[in-house]
């Protein structure tokens, strides 16, 4: 005979026993089924001594087990406690095998055989029992583990933490912590932006970063696990570290089959997609099922206690219950049109918006907290060209007009340039009639994008659409190209890999979404350097037209994506569109006579064409191959007068953005400490105040909302930003002249800024780096202000052509 | 491999890459020569009275070209300092401040008529030559020494040299604890040395014959000379540590001769130049005061 209850619920999490807690406050026959000896095995698995934290702080806790920020052991001491005085019936070491029957009568195989009988079952397992693996060769090598337990467990080890969200960041902090311990502790991020974690750990791992405690290496995935080495794919290339342990912490992924198995449905087939509920977080494929915690998508501590209330409540057939978060959320669609409840307003936005299709109406809950719906009426003004901004847009009504040439229609999105590179908004957008659009700010663009696959899928699938349209010209539609998108794959190429090798077959199309590529030739068993491909650039449509081998090699300038193309679907394109043809005919022509141009000149210019390759060479590990305007010194020329410093001072509120001596130097070729214009600026990717911006010339710039924090100054590889305050202003050049008042031309010394400051006002720290001049007539001081002509700025991809050599330069 | 830029290239960019001498294919030397070519002929057909001089029409329209180019040529340094808007460029001026400048050598010359005394219009004659002369040895060092200070310097920076210099005297400070009275004395020669005195000529030769830390050395030297190296000698490291201190010390004074040389004359050209002016001025004023 088998226990019979109402509600059974499996795991002891902060959801389960939430839920367990309100069943038992509500005197109504429940069960609280835990796999392991202990409540909250999750939380029982933080490592010792680690500080749990209460986000997001707007969300009031509603739940009658108390929960507050603070140490891992005060907050399970407090739970056990709670669940005991409150009359919570807890059966340990239960694991739930299988989940048979229906609403109303569930049969609950637990791991012994035994049977429990359940009107309801709340699922809230949680997704830690399930890490993500390390699919790398050597990942199942026995010191990679996915968990920590004590950190203070380890002395004297090369330890690799894999992953950067809160559970990686609060290992690594934790390996780190005690000096005593001895440990080498490295961080790897696979993106530049830490979008998963919680600002006070990124914050705190930073500031350990700072203290020279641990590594922290972002752009970089392992790629091969070796008993005391681990070698990395970074941005510049190949490396290889010391590593005697590897913490994996990648994220979990929920137990599928067994869910699955007990009949609950999933979104999709993605192995992060989470299970389909209704907004009363029963699922719809199993009704009286109900998904509650991590499991259902939301794996914040608070959210999962509330939601474990919530569902007790409604099981219990309170109907007019809302969730903690709905008067934020009533106070967000109160200013729309038509009278809509909440949960109408989110199925309305998910069902319409294309992005948000996938989420589940919780997801969407978490996701509209961090986002804002506005209604606009016909020809009203959603954003200017050139207006800084770098959130994401859906459509969820209506269709918005882009610079009175495109329209966009409902589902679809815009601004995702803004959110891609940061630049300025490239046109001005109006509302083509009465609409209701989503504006979703950057960081909840990038968690979403992050979390949900088909978001991802669906905003690299516009973007993809949209750069190819913009790349081949006018006369194209989205339906003309509609055969050759199907076939696009984003593919991620580390630093130094070939896309395209010279002699080989093969007649793919190669888009270069991000970073940049140099394309070689080999003559006389050299590569020398043809061109440079920044991003926005194809390569390989030569061999569609000629159907040749490939005439030379194309690699990665650093770690950079590509789009590839089917040749064949685009070789039936440019069949339909003669325009196009002929366009990507001449396109070929000129780069056919570069090629005959090398090749005749091999023998009886080879030094020259050698130098140069070893000179642009040079220039791509400067960091030039990510640069999209960069100041060079051409050290023939430069007599070291550092005017070019004091003319930057001199236009700069008298701070000087550039060091001229600093830097490195090939074939005296100078690559002065200025910065770059790298077209995915390293420095923003983690600006609190959102300060740092590109402007309508593709200047980086950092407005002035910036906080001092120094962020930027330590994401640039380059050490171009500085951080500095403004000085006094300076007496005019006559008065220096004729009676020698203050500092003369230049940026003023310390002493002086320090006597001469108003010590009324208390003048921050600011980060300061180049901004092109933008605004200034005439452009870069540091150019014009160079006497010799020493001082250049070129984009890369007109200095690096092997075409100047037939002007005797280079 | 037919590729295409998103953007189209930038068709100037290759050519704003030349030096303020080829600016513009060499733009002002045309403009130079051509005034100057003209100044010559009218002057070779021009009848003036008596003898040529400066009280001619065309010695008037010649001074009045050369007093005005004077204060032009001088603006330049206030187009350096004065960082303003607008599509200026500084190498641009520079070019044409060498080329009109050195026609200014005919266009004086023409003025004075050959006619030369002890006055001030000589005075002021001579001090433009010798303005102009050591503008042309600008010219010399600014195209010829950037290559070669590039070169000495390497990618280390001024303060960074001065910085390995102050390391190795602390190295120099530390190995010397052990030692005796006698050795002490021979690296205090070196540490309490000031490496760059010896004045102007010093720093313009390169060339420092009192070097204390060369004399330690030899010093040393001679102490060390016959006794065989057995490796964990204080002496030795002292040598060593000499060595690289020369060695550096060596790379720094070449340093700073080489600026030293693209410096040194504007501390003629520009001081000169007021004075030049002053002279202008009173040539003009007794001209049309006293002649």
């Amino acid at each position: 005979m088998a226990d019979a209850y109402r509600i059974a619920i499996i795991g002891s999490g902060p959801a389960g026993l939430s839920a367990a807690a309100r069943a038992a406050a509500l005197g109504i026959s429940h069960i609280l089924l835990e796999k392991t000896d202990h409540l909250s095995d999750t939380i029982f698995k933080y490592q010792k001594g680690k500080h749990v934290m209460a986000t997001p702080s707007q969300l009031v806790l509603r739940s009658d087990m108390d929960f507050d920020a603070g140490k891992r052991e005060a907050v399970l001491g407090a739970w056990d406690r709670q669940a005991a005085e409150q009359g919570v019936n807890v059966r340990l070491n239960a694991e739930v095998k299988a989940i048979a029957g229906g609403k109303g009568d569930f049969s609950l195989t637990l791991g012994g055989g035994e049977v429990i009988r359940a009107e309801a079952v709340i699922l809230a397992i949680g997704t830690q029992g399930n890490p993500n693996l390390l699919r790398i060769p050597g990942g199942d090598l026995p010191h990679v583990q996915y968990q920590l337990d004590d950190p203070g467990a380890y002395v004297d080890e090369h330890i690799t933490v894999i992953g950067a969200g809160d559970a990686g960041i609060e290992n690594a902090v934790g390996l780190a912590q005690d000096p005593a311990q001895r440990n080498h502790v490295t961080i790897l991020n696979r993106s530049a932006d830490f979008s998963r974690a919680k600002d006070a750990n990124v914050k705190g791992l930073f500031a350990m970063r700072d203290g020279g405690r641990l590594a922290v290496m972002t752009d970089t995935t392992p790629s091969k696990v070796e008993p005391g080495w681990l070698t990395l794919d970074t941005r510049d290339g190949e490396a290889r570290i010391r590593c005697d342990r590897i913490i994996a912490r990648m994220g979990s992924a929920p137990p599928r089959k067994f869910i699955e198995s007990c009949g609950v449905e999933f979104t999709s087939e993605d192995r992060e997609a989470f299970p389909r509920l209704t907004a009363t977080f029963e699922s719809v494929s199993a009704p009286g099922i109900y998904v509650i915690g991590a499991l259902a998508g939301y794996p914040l501590i608070k959210h999962c206690m509330n939601q474990g209330y919530d569902v007790v409540e409604i099981i219990n057939g309170n109907s007019s219950l809302k969730p903690a978060d709905e008067p934020i959320l009533e106070a967000k669609f109160k200013r729309l049109p038509r009278r809509r409840t909440v949960d109408q307003w989110l199925e309305y936005l998910r069902a319409n918006v294309e992005i948000l299709n996938d989420l589940s109406p919780l997801q969407m809950r978490e996701f509209m907290l961090d986002s804002e719906v506005r209604a606009y009426r016909i020809g009203e003004t959603v954003f200017e060209k050139d207006d800084p901004g770098s959130s994401l847009f859906g459509i969820a009504s209506g269709s918005v007009d882009v610079a009175g040439r495109v329209r966009i229609g409902r589902g679809s999105i815009f601004g995702e340039v803004g959110l891609i590179s940061g630049r300025r908004r490239g046109a001005t957008i109006r509302a083509a009639e009465d609409s209701i659009l989503v504006e979703v700010s950057r960081t909840a663009a990038l968690k979403l994008m992050a979390s949900n696959p088909a978001a991802r899928r669906v905003v690299t699938r516009i973007s993809t659409e949209r750069q190819l349209l913009q790349m081949f010209g006018s006369g194209l539609t989205p339906e003309d190209l509609a055969e050759v998108t199907a076939t696009a794959r984003v593919e991620s190429v580390s630093a130094g890999k070939a896309i395209i090798t010279e002699g080989e077959d093969g007649c793919d199309i190669f888009v270069i979404r991000v970073g940049s590529m140099v394309v070689e030739k080999s003559i006389g068993g050299k590569p020398v350097f043809l061109s440079y491909l920044p991003a926005g650039s194809y390569v390989g449509e030569m061999a569609v037209i000629d159907g040749a081998p490939r005439t030379a090699t194309v690699r990665a300038a650093i770690k950079s994506e590509v789009i590839r193309l089917d040749g064949a679907a685009f070789r039936r394109l440019l069949d339909r569109k003669p325009d196009l043809l002929e366009k990507a005919k001449r396109d070929m022509a000129q780069r056919q006579d570069l090629n005959a141009f090398v090749e005749a000149r091999k023998d009886s210019f080879s030094s020259v064409v050698d130098m140069y390759s070893s000179v642009a060479n040079f220039l791509v590990e400067q960091g030039v191959g990510e640069a999209t305007d960069v100041l060079l010194i051409d050290e023939n020329l430069c007599v070291g007068c550092d005017n070019c410093e004091k003319a930057c001072a001199d236009s700069h509120d008298g701070l000087s953005r550039l060091d001229r001596e600093a830097g490195r130097t090939f074939a005296h070729l100078h690559v002065p400490t200025s910065c770059r214009h790298c077209e995915h600026p390293h420095c923003m990717a983690d600006c609190p105040p959102n300060a740092i911006h590109r402007g309508p010339d593709g200047e980086v710039f950092i407005n002035d909302t910036c906080i001092g924090c120094g962020n930027c100054q330590r994401n640039c590889p380059y050490g171009v930003i500085r951080m500095d305050k403004v000085p006094p202003k300076k007496p005019g050049l006559l008065s220096w002249f004729l009676f020698g008042k203050g500092p003369g031309p230049g940026e003023p010394s310390h002493e002086w800024s320090a006597t001469h400051a108003d010590p009324a006002i208390e003048k921050p720290k600011k980060a300061i780096k180049c901004d092109m001049c933008s605004g200034i007539e005439g452009g870069p001081a540091c150019v014009r202000a160079c006497p010799t002509g020493a001082a250049i700025r070129v984009a890369p991809e007109a200095f690096l052509t092997v075409a100047r050599l037939d002007r005797g330069e280079g | 491999m037919a590729t295409r830029g998103a953007r189209p290239l930038d068709a100037g960019g290759a050519a704003q890459h030349e030096g303020f001498l080829r600016y513009r294919g060499y733009r002002w030397l045309k403009l130079a020569l051509a005034i100057s070519l003209a100044a010559i002929l009218i002057y070779a057909f021009h009848d003036a009275r008596s003898r040529p001089n400066g009280g001619s029409w065309y010695g008037y329209t010649l001074g009045t070209i050369g007093a005005g180019l004077i204060l032009w040529l001088t603006l330049l340094g206030v187009r350096k300092r004065a960082m303003t808007r607008g599509r200026w460029s500084l190498k641009a001026w520079t070019s044409a401040h060498v080329y009109l400048g050195l026609s200014l050598v005919v266009i004086g010359t023409l003025h004075t008529g050959f006619q030369f005394g002890w006055n001030v219009h000589t005075l002021a004659y001579a001090l433009m030559m010798i303005v102009i002369i050591s503008g042309i040895y600008g010219i010399a060092v600014y195209s010829t020494l950037p290559r070669v200070l590039s070169a000495n310097r390497g990618e280390t920076t001024q303060a960074q040299m001065l910085d390995n210099l102050r390391q190795l005297d602390r190295q120099l400070h530390e190995a010397a604890q052990p030692l005796g009275q006698r050795h002490a004395e021979i690296v205090r020669m070196s540490l309490d040395d000031d490496p760059f005195g010896g004045g102007l000529i010093a720093r313009l030769t390169g060339r420092y014959p009192k070097c204390g830390t060369r004399a330690a050395q030899e010093a040393i030297r001679i102490e060390t000379g016959p006794r065989p190296a057995i490796g964990d000698d204080a002496l030795e490291r002292i040598d060593v540590l000499l060595e690289r201190k020369e060695a550096a010390l060596a790379r720094i004074r070449q340093h700073l001769k080489l600026k030293a040389l693209l410096e040194i004359w504007l501390y003629v050209h520009v001081p000169l130049t007021f004075a030049l002016i002053a002279a202008l001025f009173a040539h003009i004023f007794s001209v049309f005061f006293y002649w």
